[in-house]
């Protein structure tokens, strides 16, 4: 039988929360013995998602964002949940360089950045209600006893 | 916040932090934008030795700074750039546009 672990948190869209949520899902998929470098890439694909709900999905006003994560046997799952004002065209959203904020220097790279550095992201949407990011990534290698 | 900013001459040095994500990069968008309107400054220089994380918000930031100094006349450039940092910079291209020094981090490197 597979070993599955989750957590959960909820915090302010402030950006100063970046920080925290990268951290708390560093700390979370530390028992998936990473590499440094599989680390990094979790915690720059989420930051990105964070962000996105953030400048996007709330437009600076302070909500809740909510990350979940989930982990079964070496597969990290990371969920990044807002209830804020959702994708109109998920499609175009994803789009390299795409972005409707171009005046706030959004480069337009948050999920080509999450595609990269994540094995799979899945976006759904509903405009109005909110957003949930999926992303997983397979980590690590099982301890050798 | 100002810690981040050394004017050295018609330089501007940005000393980036541990991190260079959302939060951090419109700390520095605001402070450069007060600075370049008050001083004459020719040249950034975004000196990367402490920072060790930068997302895609940090690209938003740097394209920023390059278009802006590029209007003016003027150039950006960075430096003390680590194996991480290289890895984003090269990802979103702007490895391409941007000049980075490929100096060691000790030293006065440039010029």
């Amino acid at each position: 039988m597979r070993q599955t672990n989750e957590m959960k948190i909820e915090f302010d869209s402030r950006s100063c929360n970046e920080s925290f949520a990268r951290v708390a899902v560093a700390a979370f998929m530390t028992q998936l013995n990473p590499t440094l470098e599989e680390v990094a890439d979790v915690k720059t694909a989420l930051s990105e998602a964070v962000t996105n709900a953030i400048v996007h999905g709330y437009e600076n006003q302070v909500k809740k964002i909510r990350v979940e994560c989930e982990i079964e046997g070496q597969m990290l799952s990371v969920q990044v949940i807002d209830h804020g004002i959702g994708i109109e065209d998920i499609k175009k959203a994803m789009e390299p360089l795409f972005t409707t904020k171009p005046d706030s220097e959004r480069s337009g790279m948050g999920f080509a950045f999450m595609e990269a550095f994540m094995d799979e992201v899945n976006v759904e949407s509903e405009p109005g209600r909110g957003t949930r990011v999926s992303m997983t990534k397979r980590i690590g290698r099982i301890k050798e006893s | 916040m100002d810690n981040y900013f050394k004017i050295e001459g018609t330089d501007l040095r940005i000393c980036v932090p541990a991190e260079l994500d959302h939060h951090h990069a419109e700390q520095i968008r605001r402070g450069t934008d007060r600075l370049i309107r008050s001083r004459n400054i020719r040249r950034i220089i975004f000196d990367f030795q402490k920072t060790g994380f930068m997302d895609s918000s940090g690209i938003g930031m740097l394209m920023g700074r390059y278009k802006d100094m590029y209007f003016m006349g003027g150039s950006v450039k960075a430096v003390h750039v680590n194996d991480r940092v290289r890895k984003i910079l090269r990802l979103s291209g702007v490895s391409k546009i941007l000049k980075i020094d490929e100096g060691s981090p000790t030293g006065s490197g440039d010029i």
